[in-house]
């Protein structure tokens, strides 16, 4: 490596302190810079870290934004879930290779494109929607890439662009590079005018005990759907003893089909940093987080404006509010394409500097989390809560919901409904209820809380949305009567392999193998074993995967068996045995080599 | 019995055990065999494969990362413990290449103990063929990837016994493999095949050259006795 990009990265390093849990950081830097961080940048990083260059390599190969090879200059990566192949997402790619004259997975010869598919990028509200680079385009259509591909071949590329900055002139010039406001119908938690400071000035009001006391009446539980009670987090890390307390916020928002935490930090950032201030102050807390998803860089800059704007008024900072001794400071950390570190305990590992393995536990988090120090991790949904119930009151934010739920939940809704979009209700609404308010009037089926949620039929549309019942994060993807049940449960089947980190055999390889039985039945090759089988499958990786990822992988399959297993005998094979593969693709290698086609089988 | 130690139990039987121990490393001492793959018990363990995994107090959790904890009731040895453990070594025959019988490691091998142990018959399902590349740089050892269980043994060994890091993993899901600490392979690292990392390999990723066939079949560990058998003496000695 010459000396230009060797500097660069002991530039990188020292600007983190040659800080090894900032790895992460480091390794962003690179990518952006360079466009893949590659064996000489591994090396160097190593040498500038004091580590070995197989732990940066095992770092860096984990996320999905990162590449040890080079790739094309502009990334085009297309969203591909079973609600943006609904609103044609196939046909956008397939104009996109036309006009880059490439396949999808591939890279135009004069180095300039790479075109590939990713997974979710919480834009199920504006499908078929891209990322390219850190841009977001919306709403896609075939029509719209010609332009798209001109525009960008029109543009260099700046190898020295300042890391995450993205010029407004740039989205401009491209076509449909606009993200839609997704708020459709506020409720309480977010109408009405609100000072930006009115959790932390309420809370100041009080000590810290009486904070999370107020918390803990309010009864509000995790909004990324476990529904742990906030308040008892709270009591439990403000308890641990550490060396320091940390304040993480999961903006990793990842499960198809959820947006909501997109829509709070683009539209109410002051609400969840306020609500993040409030918990630093009732946990004893120095340092907040944000582990922003890599989806997401588009917002980098306006976030950043906010914590200055914060900074700037003494909301962050030494001596908040005027309050000596009350000293908090929110840092953003970019994530890189990685569902995984959605899960707690990953997110953290990731916070480190690590791929984004999960942990086993105990010890929680709340004990020994970022750093091995006592850590409150919540959603973003559940800062802005708080925020709000120490601003208003426990018994305000208990007047909504129900006994068990109590206040109300952000839904993201997509798919087939005439108002897609984020909406605010009361837990405690019925499947029923919502789908009327969003215009969905023909539905086969909702896919609650995403992949690892469930599949809902409309006998179970009576059922509430409450944690007590019908638990989700807010992901709702509805599907009409035209739509392939079996199909889309392979396509999230095929999601949970894509996304599986590796680290525990049962997900790792069961992913892999409970797609390939899916793919068997869509084919309409299974038969009445096989569906056993996978059934059989499915079970064992829920009870022995090592965390939520690997015990929610098999719920697209083993849901639609419960909720709709007369389409999955319709597909059946009527025989009793069908080799997995066929004697076609058995033979293709050897078909290939020979150059010619085997004798007919004998009828 | 003094303030450090307690007792749960398994499968109805009682286990004593000291503060700070695993569920694993308090049944190994007290000859109640879990199975177990990733773990080694001169290692820390790390979760890997999930073979280990007990009902712990009605909720399934690996036993050599949990910490063994007063009056826990866990089942050990139930059949859909075995079912699942079964199953999940059936995925590890199926995601590499295993072919026992022609195997250097044949009756020395973890994870083919553990399948005649689990009453695995033959995998149920499909075979992956990942076809990984051979690295035979170094001169006294190679690794055969197709081999590998993706167990993190060595990837500990090398870094906490060792203090070479050597091994570390690459990718995601799937798609993960065993890396080296080296463009150019093993040969290229600090790897020598006195390290702790050559040891501890279950399967036969690791291997020494030149050393394979010094205890012929037939006659190698778990050719004499099934796996887990050296734990359970332990019990019988104590109960005679």
């Amino acid at each position: 490596m010459s000396s230009e990009p060797s500097a660069a990265i002991d530039g990188f390093i020292q600007a983190v302190g040659a800080d090894r849990t900032r790895l992460l950081d480091i390794v962003e830097q690179v990518q952006h810079r360079f466009g893949y961080v590659g064996d000489d940048s591994v090396q160097a990083i190593a040498k500038g870290l004091g580590i070995h260059a197989v732990e940066v390599e095992d770092m860096v190969s984990f996320y999905s934004f990162f590449d040890r090879e080079p790739r094309g200059q502009f990334r085009i990566r297309l969203s591909k879930t079973p609600i943006s192949f609904m609103k044609g997402a196939k046909a956008v790619a397939r104009a996109f290779e036309q006009a880059l004259g490439i396949a999808v997975g591939q890279t135009s010869p004069d180095g300039r494109f790479t075109l590939e598919w990713t997974s979710d990028i919480g834009m199920a509200d504006q499908e078929p929607a891209a990322l390219v680079d850190r841009m977001v385009l919306t709403a896609l259509t075939p029509g719209d890439v010609p332009a798209i591909v001109a525009a960008l071949r029109k543009r260099g590329h700046e190898g020295d662009r300042p890391p995450f900055q993205l010029h407004p002139s740039e989205g401009a010039m491209l076509p449909k590079a606009t993200v839609r406001p997704s708020l459709v119908h506020p409720g309480a938690l977010l109408l009405g005018p609100r000072d930006r400071d009115a959790g932390t000035r309420a809370a100041l009001a009080r000590t810290p005990d009486q904070v999370i006391e107020e918390i803990s009446k309010s009864k509000l539980r995790g909004r990324g759907g476990a529904g742990f009670p906030t308040g008892m987090k709270w009591r439990l890390t403000r308890k641990a003893v550490g060396k320091d307390h940390y304040v993480v916020c999961n903006a990793d928002e990842g499960e198809p089909g959820t947006f909501k935490d997109r829509v709070l930090l683009s539209e109410f950032p002051d609400l969840v940093f306020d609500g993040m201030t409030v918990a630093g102050y009732a946990l004893g807390a120095r340092h907040g987080l944000v582990y922003l998803r890599g989806e997401y860089a588009y917002m980098w800059e306006a976030l950043q404006e906010v914590l200055t704007n914060r900074r700037d008024l003494g909301l962050l900072g030494n001596g908040i509010c005027g309050r000596e001794g009350f000293d908090f400071d929110i840092r953003i950390q970019l994530g890189a394409g990685a569902y995984m570190c959605g899960e707690e305990s990953s997110l953290l590992e990731s916070l480190e500097g690590k791929r984004g393995a999960p942990r086993d536990r105990p010890p929680f988090p709340t004990e020994r989390g970022y750093l091995q120090q006592p850590t409150a991790i919540d959603n973003v949904e559940t800062f802005a809560c708080a925020a709000r119930i120490v601003e208003k009151g426990a018994a305000w934010f208990s007047g909504y919901g129900t006994k068990e739920s109590t206040g109300t939940k952000l839904m993201s809704v997509s798919g087939d409904c005439a108002h897609p979009g984020v909406y605010e209700v009361p837990f405690g609404i019925t499947v029923n209820e919502l789908l009327d308010m969003v215009g969905a009037t023909d539905v086969r089926y909702v896919q609650v809380s995403g992949p690892s949620g469930q599949s809902v039929a409309p006998k179970d549309f009576g059922r509430r949305i409450a944690y007590e019942d019908l638990s989700t994060g807010g992901s709702t993807m509805i599907f009409g009567p035209g739509r392939d049940v079996l199909d889309i449960a392979l396509q999230f089947s095929d999601f949970f392999v894509d996304e599986s980190c590796g680290w525990c055999a049962p997900c790792r390889v069961g992913t892999t193998l409970l797609k390939q039985g899916m793919e068997k039945v869509v084919a309409g090759r299974a038969t009445l074993a096989d569906l056993a089988q996978m059934e059989a499958l499915g079970n064992t990786v829920m009870r022995m995967s090592r965390c939520g990822l690997g015990q929610m992988a098999p719920n697209p399959i083993l849901s639609t068996m419960r909720n709709f297993p007369e389409l999955y005998e319709a597909r059946l094979a009527p025989t009793l045995f069908t080799p997995r593969v066929t004697l076609h693709d058995a033979l293709r290698e050897a078909v290939a080599v020979q150059g010619r086609e085997p004798a007919a089988e004998e009828a | 019995m003094d303030a450090a130690t307690f007792s749960f139990t398994v499968d109805g039987v009682e286990v004593e055990a000291i503060e700070g121990q695993s569920v694993i490393e308090a049944c190994d001492a007290a000859g109640i065999y879990i199975p177990r793959l990733c773990h080694h018990p001169d290692l820390e363990p790390s979760g890997n494969c999930r073979v280990c995994t007990c009902k712990i107090n009605g909720r399934n959790g690996a036993a050599c990362v949990t910490p063994a904890a007063r009056g826990m009731a866990i089942e050990n040895a139930t059949p859909q413990l075995t079912d699942d453990r079964r199953a999940i070594i059936e995925m590890l025959f199926v995601e590499g290449n295993h072919p026992c019988p022609y195997c250097v490691a044949s009756g020395d091998c973890e994870l083919q103990a553990l399948g005649y142990r689990l009453g695995m018959v033959a995998p149920t399902q499909p075979y992956q063929w990942p076809g990984r590349k051979i690295d035979a740089t170094h001169p006294d050892i190679y690794l055969d990837h197709d081999r590998c269980i993706l167990c993190s043994r060595c990837i500990r060994a090398s870094r906490m016994e060792d203090g070479k890091s050597v091994f570390g993993f690459e990718g995601r899901g799937i798609a993960m493999r065993l890396n080296v600490d080296a463009e150019g392979g093993l040969g290229e690292t600090q790897m020598a095949a006195i390290d702790k990392a050559a040891s501890v390999c279950p399967v036969a990723c690791i291997v020494i050259k030149r050393d394979s066939y010094r205890v012929p079949n037939g006659s190698r560990r778990f050719d004499t006795a099934p796996i887990g058998s050296d734990i359970e003496a332990k019990r019988k000695v104590r109960q005679s």
